[in-house]
């Protein structure tokens, strides 16, 4: 008898559609992993009547013969960036706790319109500022991976998608929306060893979602293979009037498309990834991927992106200035907390709730945000940011000469044990040194688990493609699954 | 260019976030140590480089200039902290 929870999107999809076992039993047993999983602290809401209720109308449209949805009857997480309509959405924030949107985002009703059914709301970074779910408000996610060795420090499950990477490597759900803005949907996948991909800046809505950094939040799947990612994605992309970034596109058929031969495609190593103090497990891992894309018929050429250096702090200017200025809707009036002592006029009521409502992180980052927006030194910081960042997207154009893809790993390091960079931010922040160019530029980049470290924990390789070609990210993904082979799972602890 | 604490309380009260005197204190040095860091960005010439104004090449759509959407006012009350007759509540604003 299978475990149906051990199966990916794909698998209960098809098995749900053939009658291998009813959506139903998909959901119930999910519904009992999620219960069961509280140790991790990957949920802040738990809604298991949402994963049953679309169960029911699969299984209905089933004995009715009905042709079944994209993803009749299968259930995933979503993260609590993103609206949901009559259930609790705060983006792991205390500012916005006990909030109940009267909408649904669109990716999130996109995913119920295809069929998919919700098992509750993902813990994450708070407003998605963070790179090891330490500031949520809500308690920090525990990595379901633990170091060999009978070291049971509890790790960092990656951030700020963070509540959905532990939730899926620890199968207590299949699959689960992400969202990214410098790196959020793939630095987790690749400390969990799950898949993850940032799509196209405008492929996915941000209609609904809650926002950190306009220019830069984009919207993925995150699951534990290359397909269910790209089935994922088909059902979460689109075109929406409403977003007036969202491009206006069809969707392509990634997963039929997909395909693991690279020949005749040429893969850009660059350069400048190779940085000072980069643990040899990840050079070595990098190597392989390298040989891994050689087999698959690629091509390896080296490439230059002589600005690299420069995205990470162009990031730390970008991020916060916009953060700073989307942020500013959390204010006591229209939704959330208020703090408001006798006596105290509306600027104190403003400030009070902002203090109160706002974690640490969130709160520095809206201070540096304010800071270089400030008269005087707008020029010096944001407008210069703005400028590197057209000499990064640059660089990737420049780049697009030479190869139709770059490879690179996706973090500077396995996961780390919580707490052992949470006292100094910008430890944090370099985190984030491979994933945030891509961001800057709005190109898709995914996340493929390659390997284990010396430790036993998961390392991860990212792909980074042209504007629009998340096909040739998804079949280099699909091209180092097929041989890395991963197949290590955390024991279960929980 | 150093934050000093009088900086951080000013940049607060812009941000509209009441901070400590303590709270002040120990923000100076991390955001000092943030922005020295950012700093590094200065030496890049971009003399004749114009600024990212939009990631990907979209022309922003137009819609018609009709109402599409209205008689929400429940809807939109719905999470206030405070409401009365169909309004948000807020402190006295004119003594």
């Amino acid at each position: 008898m299978t475990d149906v929870t051990d199966l990916g999107i794909a698998q209960l999809r098809d098995g749900i559609r053939i009658g291998s076992f009813s959506a139903r039993e998909v959901a119930d047993a999910f519904v009992v992993k999620v219960s069961r999983a509280k140790a991790l602290n990957a949920f802040i809401v738990e809604t298991p009547d949402h994963a049953i209720a679309a169960a029911k109308d699969a299984d209905a449209a089933r004995a009715a013969g009905e042709t079944l949805k994209p993803l009749a009857g299968v259930p995933i997480g979503m993260k609590d960036l993103f609206a949901t309509k009559g259930v609790q959405t705060t983006a792991a924030s205390h500012i916005l706790e006990g909030f109940k949107p009267v909408y649904e985002s669109t990716v999130s009703q996109r995913l119920w319109d295809a069929g998919a059914g919700m098992l509750g709301k993902l813990n994450m970074d708070q407003f998605a500022m963070g790179s090891s779910n330490e500031t949520s408000y809500f308690g920090n996610v525990i990595s379901p991976w633990r170091r060999g060795g009978g070291d049971n420090a509890p790790l960092a499950p990656g951030g700020s998608s963070g509540g959905s990477s532990a939730a899926i490597a620890a199968r207590v759900v299949p699959g689960a929306t992400g969202t990214d803005t410098g790196g959020s949907i793939r630095q987790p996948a690749a400390f969990t060893g799950i898949s993850g991909i940032k799509p196209t800046y405008g492929r996915c809505s941000r209609w609904g979602v809650v926002a950190f950094a306009s220019s830069l939040d984009q919207a993925g799947p995150m699951a534990r293979s290359v397909k269910d990612c790209a089935i994922l994605l088909e059902n979460m992309a689109g075109f929406d009037p409403k977003d007036s970034t969202s491009l206006e596109l069809p969707v392509p058929k990634w997963e039929a498309n997909l395909s693991g031969n690279l020949r005749g495609k040429k893969i850009g190593i660059p350069k400048e990834y190779r940085v000072d103090g980069m643990p040899a497990e990840i050079e070595a891992l990098w190597q392989q991927g390298i040989d891994w894309l050689k087999d698959a018929g690629a091509e390896i050429v080296e490439v230059s992106l002589p600005h690299t250096k420069y995205a990470l702090p162009a990031y730390y200017i970008i991020a916060p200035a916009e953060a700073s200025s989307n942020l500013a809707r959390y204010d006591g009036v229209r939704y959330g907390l208020r703090e408001l002592a006798e006596g105290q006029n509306l600027q104190d009521m403003y400030a009070a709730t902002r203090a109160a409502g706002f974690g640490d992180e969130v709160k520095r980052r809206i201070l540096i945000g304010t800071y270089v927006l400030s008269a005087g030194f707008y020029d010096a910081y944001y407008t210069q940011a703005q400028k590197v960042r057209t000499l990064i997207a640059r660089d990737f154009e420049n780049a697009w000469t030479y190869c139709d893809l770059l490879l690179t790993p996706t973090a500077p390091s396995a996961a780390f044990a919580l707490g052992d960079k949470s006292a100094d931010p910008l430890a944090m922040y370099l985190n984030d040194v491979f994933t945030v160019p891509s961001s800057l530029a709005g190109l898709p980049a995914m996340s493929v688990p390659g390997g284990l470290d010396k430790g036993g924990l998961p390392l991860g390789l990212q792909i980074i493609g042209k504007p629009l070609d998340e096909q040739g990210v998804l079949d280099a993904g699909l091209a180092i699954e097929e041989r890395a082979g991963f197949t290590a799972r955390p024991e279960s602890w929980w | 260019m150093s934050v000093d604490t009088a900086t951080v309380k000013k940049v607060a009260s812009l941000a509209r976030i009441a901070i400590s005197d303590a709270d002040a204190e120990r923000l100076a040095p991390e955001l000092n140590n943030i922005l020295g860091w950012i700093e590094q960005l200065s030496e890049v010439d971009t003399a004749n480089v114009e600024p990212t104004t939009a990631v990907i090449p979209n022309t922003l759509r137009l819609r018609e200039d009709v109402v599409t959407e209205g008689k929400q006012r429940d809807a939109v009350l719905q999470n206030a902290p405070q409401g009365e007759h169909g309004f948000f509540t807020v402190p006295k604003v004119v003594e």
